[in-house]
């Protein structure tokens, strides 16, 4: 099935002169209204009249999350705030989070993209959706609700969390569509089976999963254990939230970019230069049709490569690989957004000195666990074991309340964290994925 | 009227006390007494030795973090209630034991304590004024 027939399977010149008609009429609108986009266009001597094809976007410089930062909270609005209808944020690195804002028309885009979305992923306006993405600030939890009410679907608002009663509205309200993290619908999986609660005995036919990084290997896991298709969904708030781009379950091979309204691009992440059609490197995207928060040649920092073939579903639009990697260290532990750089400046906070750290993390029993190897040097030590617990404790204490994720503190001698080249290897990431 | 001792940040892991016992050695340092104190991740070695500056720098140019803390050797009477009128005299003055652990050397007659205490000048005082005798760190060393 496909919810917008006319668009989603729209032949690929006629799709991309709408790209570039949307495109126009973006950047004169930004130039308008967004001092910053104004002033770096200027700096690059560039108008939006020099854009006539969209290969000419490339001439446009980037936007990336410190220029978001840079602008926190409201500056990268172009439109005023009587007209933004919803705010969502995104974790902070440096304690600031990336603030993203929605006009009524851009949450209504948003949630016809994600009901483009659910439908991509198999679910039908008859289905119930158990939505376990979180509620909040978070784009998940309200960006599925939408989507799903704009498909006529029933949904169930259970968030993330209190994953017993889950177990229990699921065997009772009997949903049909799961949509979550990966990880944390293993460990569903896994509390229904102590439960003693059958989870390909509960009436899921179809999951969509997303907001962290995951494997085909968990795909299959997933499907055997639930005994459904699982897709796997994409979607970042600064570009407006999930539903950027979704696998189709026909093919479940790559996600379709929803080009009518996201142009995507694949570039250099070294030098910013834009990477032939197939190529693996960093995914930028240029929004086409939001209002409050547009954004312009934002880099992802997240490592695909797009798929021109047709697809067996019928849509033309572009399919991105499975996201393979981040081109800078940023983590995702547990669809949080975790930076070595805060860890650090935890533990600065924390002990008055910089210690050599370490983040290792784990995937164990589906869920992701951080551990943080701190090294103990003679500002650290002290002679007492009680006083040293007291250390993990805090610094595990303070992670937990700054980044929002739990982690494992385990006190390590000196010298043992490994280093290359002389600098400490700051992470250590063991998930298979 | 202190002793010092020093201690040691050990990961709990296999061959690190062997690690310290080898370095110790190989700097001709002779360990007077030890105690480990640990949990399932570390520990915190504390030793008396002979010579602390020689055992700190080799400690330290082996990697190790080292520290040296004030601690007071006691001698306790070698009979049934030795240690506990030591204990319970200072738990009378308010003053806390961190941690205590057995010199290997006995003192004539009499078996040796290290103690950790959280006011160690106050410890000294009430020990004193008991008739205890307290042992100075250059003869613990040598003992
Ligand atoms: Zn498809």
């Amino acid at each position: 099935m496909i919810y917008d027939v006319e668009y989603e399977t729209m032949p690929r010149e006629a799709l991309e002169a709408i790209q570039l008609r949307r495109l126009k009429a973006t950047l004169e609108r930004v130039c308008a209204t967004v001092p910053f986009y104004r002033e770096r266009m200027a700096a690059a001597g560039i108008t939006p009249r020099d854009i006539q094809r969209l290969e000419d976007l490339r001439h446009i410089p980037f936007t990336t999350k410190q220029d978001l930062r840079d602008n926190y909270p409201f500056g990268m609005f172009a439109v005023p705030m009587d007209t933004v209808v919803r705010i969502h944020a995104s974790s902070g690195t440096t304690g600031q989070p990336t603030v993203v804002g929605y006009t009524a028309r851009d949450v209504n885009t948003w949630a016809t993209l994600m009901a483009r979305a659910l439908v991509a992923g198999g679910a039908t306006a008859n289905d119930i959706i158990h939505n376990a993405y979180g509620y909040g600030l978070f784009t998940g939890g309200l960006g599925v609700h939408y989507g799903a009410e704009k498909l006529g679907a029933s949904v169930i608002p259970v968030s993330g969390g209190n994953t017993k009663r889950q177990i229990l509205i699921m065997r009772d309200f009997k949903p049909t569509v799961i949509t979550a993290t990966p990880s944390y619908t293993l460990h569903l999986a896994e509390v229904a089976e102590e439960m003693g609660v059958s989870f390909k005995e509960l009436s899921f036919k179809f999951g969509i999963f997303g907001a962290e990084p995951w494997s085909e290997n968990m795909r299959q896991e997933i499907e055997r254990k639930l005994n459904i298709t699982a897709v796997d969904i994409y979607g970042l708030s600064e570009v407006i939230g999930p539903g950027v781009a979704i696998e189709c379950h026909e093919a479940k091979k790559g996600l379709h970019v929803f080009e009518d309204h996201f142009l995507p691009e694949i570039i250099d992440p070294a030098t910013g230069e834009v990477l032939p059609p197939g190529e693996t490197g960093e995914l930028v995207f240029t929004s086409l049709t939001k209002e409050a928060f547009p954004v312009i040649r934002y880099r992802t920092r997240d490592i695909t490569s797009l798929n021109f073939e047709p697809c067996i579903c019928g849509r033309t639009h572009v399919r991105m690989n499975r996201v393979s990697g981040r081109s800078d260290d940023m983590l995702i532990i547990r669809g949080v957004n975790v930076f070595p750089s805060q860890i650090e400046s935890v533990l600065m906070e924390t002990s008055e000195v910089a210690p050599h750290y370490q983040l290792v993390v784990d995937r164990e029993e589906n869920l992701d666990t951080l551990t943080v190897r701190v090294e103990v040097g003679e500002r650290l030590f002290s002679d007492e074991v009680r006083q040293l617990q007291e250390l993990e404790r805090k610094i595990s204490k303070n992670i937990k309340e700054t980044l929002g994720v739990s982690a494992k503190v385990k006190l390590v001698e000196p010298h043992t964290i490994q280093r290359s080249e002389g600098k400490a290897v700051r992470v250590i990431d063991n998930r298979k994925i | 009227m202190h002793a010092q001792q020093i201690s040691i940040f050990l990961e709990n892991k296999a061959g690190r006390l062997a690690e310290v016992t080898g370095i110790l050695a190989g700097a001709g340092v002779n360990i007077r007494a030890l105690a480990l104190a640990d949990t399932s991740d570390f520990g915190v070695l504390r030793l008396i030795v002979d010579d602390n500056h020689k055992a700190e720098n080799a400690l330290k140019q082996g990697g190790f973090t080292v520290s040296k803390t004030d601690v007071v050797a006691v001698e306790v009477d070698d009979r049934p209630g030795g240690l506990h009128h030591i204990l319970d005299l200072l738990q009378n003055a308010g003053i806390n034991v961190e941690y205590m652990y057995a010199f290997v050397q006995h003192s004539g007659a009499n078996a040796v304590m290290i103690f950790r205490f959280d006011q160690p000048d106050e410890a000294l005082k009430v020990l004193g004024a008991d008739g205890l005798k307290v042992i100075e760190g250059h003869r613990l060393y040598t003992m």
